[in-house]
């Protein structure tokens, strides 16, 4: 079987777009394997003929490759995905709670997929995102600090159609939507969602705090310490309005590891 | 005395819309580009070099002398790549970066491909994180719109083609030959070497390949001078013994506030922890990565040692990516250890016996360890595969796989010990979690 004319003539011409992204044509297989997964939900034997077709190589070259990587489905997924993260520090702080109860609250194992087609279950490995574990993907977007209860809500919500949004991300899109980006095909949806959790500002913050409560002791003590902890001359001043983000302190010639800068007083710090 | 953070690199997050063009000009962004344009190629290699600048991927080869190895003036087109497939157990900080100012890695990207002549930059992001994809694909278009990207840059008549290129789900991609191997539509598999990329890389042409954070780190550099950045970090009269700058400290698990923490080379962990609330409330350090799960675990007795790429390997470790995993007494370590084992037996590519088999052979081991069914031999098997894996592995995949095991029978061989004359695992891993409700759940 291979796909009707309409559909293989809409996947030529994206195909055609991928490839000439490329110096040469075979940069283009893993683009294309997510183009085909776009079209059934996984890579099909269609797909395959196809991407071995429009670059001029094997379908044995093109299986050898698709079943390299574990995002190509070898079956058709389900419109979610949803992973859990069960590598080690994901795992101790509950991922593998999450994934027990989910495989027992969804009746299905790791890469299987429900009765209604909705939502396919894996485990995954760190996803990076530690900094939010225990972590949580559907369709590829971050659902962060999840528990066995909230991760139960999340494939509820799923199955029942209704809004779930990531922690961080762009509002859900279906498992080939998805596929389409990968493909290299932006969807225009760059601008939804934050730039940041708490957890990836949690250092600027902290900063934020460090430089206020050094501002204050400036105003209260014209101390030469305080004096020492200019920013290198050829730098902005990091206590100067709009630049204050890009200058770090100079480092103490004694002591190199650490800087010279305010130590901030001690309710400025905790 | 308490530490000091400086944020460079992730100065624009807290922004809103900080992904954006607008927002990053706002923040002198693109000003790197101009100032390295106004120069020849080889003095912005010349500044990267000054700068002591060491690659964030896991290594820390200086950047600048790897862009240094390649050859100019031959016939064929020169290519950069830049590793986004952040992927290695603990490490998080390409993708926030990417996430929240994927400019930042853009503008870089187009001054290492000048520097270097190259005609494509390739951006390799892990295929597992749509948005971020999204936020690079579009930052792209946005360079080339505002003519930094394409033919004749800002006037310069430097031409440059940047694409983004999403992978597909392999941890061996991050390698960077199988990265290679990959991205030329392949399976991802390590390559001999020599040749190295800088020579025969991309289709065999001479390829720089950089960690994003490395690139990343680059425009700053041109903004700011070379001294600037070596003004930060720590010091020592032979270069090899010194990391300067700024980096990402990422510390995840059993602390008050995980997240991501910008400062200066050389910060220890008991700095960092101090800053950020320390270790989860009630409960101690026990052990802890210094740079994701394939650098050898450290313990409490490490808590000063500079997070710097000479003091990390004093202690018997490697800084690696500054990964900062922190787990607390309640956690197992032999049920830590398996899991990482089972990673690296997963994502073993299989190209070589002693990584395939090797992996394979401990991941049985451990798990008996963990019933309670092993015995001292199994612990010495542990060992004696680990000896036959290190150093004769085709690549550090297989090295990275015995770290967590030769380093935890280093601390906590007794941990082994305890669980085959208990009979299983002695913690209860309901203890170990975010959600766990006795004493000492994380505060927020
Ligand atoms: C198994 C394995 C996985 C790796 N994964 C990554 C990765 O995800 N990102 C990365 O930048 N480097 C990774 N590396 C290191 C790269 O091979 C390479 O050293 C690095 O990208 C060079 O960039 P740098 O010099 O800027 O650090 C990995 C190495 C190995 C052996
Ligand atoms: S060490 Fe492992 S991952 Fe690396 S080439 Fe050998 S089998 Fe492949
Ligand atoms: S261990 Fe789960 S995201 Fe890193």
């Amino acid at each position: 079987m291979t796909y009707d004319i309409e559909v293989r003539d809409r996947l030529e011409v994206d195909a055609k777009e991928i490839i000439a992204r490329y110096p040469r044509r075979r940069s283009a297989l893993l683009p294309l394997l997510h183009l085909m997964q776009s079209e059934e939900g996984y890579v099909s034997p269609n797909g395959i003929e196809l991407a071995a077709e429009l670059l001029d190589i094997t379908t044995a070259e093109v299986a050898a490759v698709a079943t390299f990587y574990t995002m190509y489905k070898r079956r058709p997924n389900g419109e979610y995905s949803v992973g859990v993260c069960t590598n080690t520090l994901c795992a101790v702080m509950g991922g593998d709670q999450i994934f027990s109860t989910l495989k027992e609250h969804l009746g299905i194992g790791h890469d299987e997929t429900t009765d209604d087609g909705r939502v396919t279950l894996e485990h995954l490995e760190c996803n990076a995102a530690c900094d939010y574990a225990p972590v949580m993907m559907v369709n590829w977007e971050f659902f962060d600090n999840q528990t066995p209860e909230s991760a139960v809500g999340l494939v509820d919500d799923l199955r029942a159609g209704r809004e779930v949004r990531p922690t961080r991300g762009a509002g859900l899109c279906s498992f080939k939507q998805v596929s389409r980006v990968l493909a290299g095909f932006h969807d225009g949806r760059a601008d939804e969602g934050p730039a940041a959790g708490p957890a990836t500002l949690a250092g600027l913050e902290i900063h934020r705090e460090q430089s206020s409560a050094g501002r204050r002791r400036r105003t209260t003590e014209d101390s030469s310490d305080t004096d020492r902890a200019a920013a290198p001359s050829d730098g902005p001043d990091p206590r100067q309005g709009q630049s204050a983000h890009d200058a770090p302190a100079q480092t103490a010639e004694s002591d190199p590891a650490n800087t010279a800068a305010p130590t901030g007083d001690e309710d400025g710090t905790a | 005395m308490t530490a000091t953070l400086t944020p460079v690199l992730s100065r624009t997050w807290g922004e809103d819309r900080s992904w954006t063009r607008e927002v990053y000009e706002r923040f002198d962004g693109y000003q790197g580009l101009r100032a390295a344009l106004a120069k020849a190629p080889d003095e912005v290699t010349q500044i990267v070099k000054n700068s002591e600048l060491r690659g964030r991927g896991g290594a820390g080869f200086p950047t600048g002398n790897k862009w240094g190895f390649i050859p100019q003036g031959g016939d064929k087109p020169v290519y950069l790549v830049v590793n986004a497939d952040e992927s290695e157990p603990g490490t998080c900080k390409d993708i926030p970066l990417m996430m929240a100012s994927p400019h930042e890695l853009v503008e870089g990207a187009i001054i290492a491909s000048y520097a270097i002549r190259a005609t494509h930059a390739f951006i390799y992001v892990r295929g597992e994180v749509v948005h971020v994809l999204r936020r690079v694909q579009a930052a792209v278009q946005e360079a080339y719109d505002a003519g930094y990207a394409g033919t004749d840059i800002l006037g310069s008549g430097y031409d440059l083609e940047i694409i983004v290129h999403a992978g597909a789900g392999a941890y061996i991609c991050g390698e960077e030959t199988a990265l290679l191997d990959s991205l030329e539509g392949r399976r991802g598999q390590p390559r001999l070497r020599p040749p190295f990329p800088a020579i025969a890389g991309l289709y065999a042409s001479p390829t720089v390949i950089n960690n994003v954070e490395s690139i990343a780190s680059v425009p700053s550099i041109l903004r700011h001078g070379a001294k600037w950045f070596t003004d930060q970090g720590t010091d020592n009269d032979d270069p090899r013994k010194r990391s300067k700058g700024m980096t990402l400290y990422s510390l995840s698990g059993h602390v008050m506030r995980p997240g991501q923490y910008e400062g200066p080379m050389g910060l220890t962990l008991r700095e960092l922890l101090d800053l950020s609330g320390g270790v989860r409330e009630g409960h101690e350090l026990k052990f802890w990565t210094p740079g994701g799960s394939s650098t050898p675990i450290l313990t409490d007795e490490h808590l000063d040692v500079p997070l710097s790429y000479e003091g990390i390997a004093a202690a018997g470790s490697m800084l690696g990516t500054k990964a900062l995993q922190v787990f607390d007494e309640t956690t197992c370590v032999v049920r830590a250890v398996l899991r990482w084992t089972e990673f690296y037996a997963h994502e073993s590519c299989g190209k070589c016996t002693p990584c395939r088999e090797g992996t394979f052979w401990l991941v049985q081991i451990l798990r008996r360890l963990e019933l309670g069914d092993g015995t001292d031999e199994d612990l010495e098997k542990l060992l004696d595969i680990s000896d036959n894996i290190l150093g004769r592995a085709f690549c550090a995949l297989g090295d990275g796989a015995t770290s967590p095991i030769t380093s935890s029978l280093q601390y906590f061989r007794d941990e082994y010990v305890a669980h085959f004359e208990h009979g299983g695992c002695p913690f209860d891993p309901a203890r170990a979690t975010l959600f766990a409700t006795s004493q000492g759940a994380r505060g927020r």
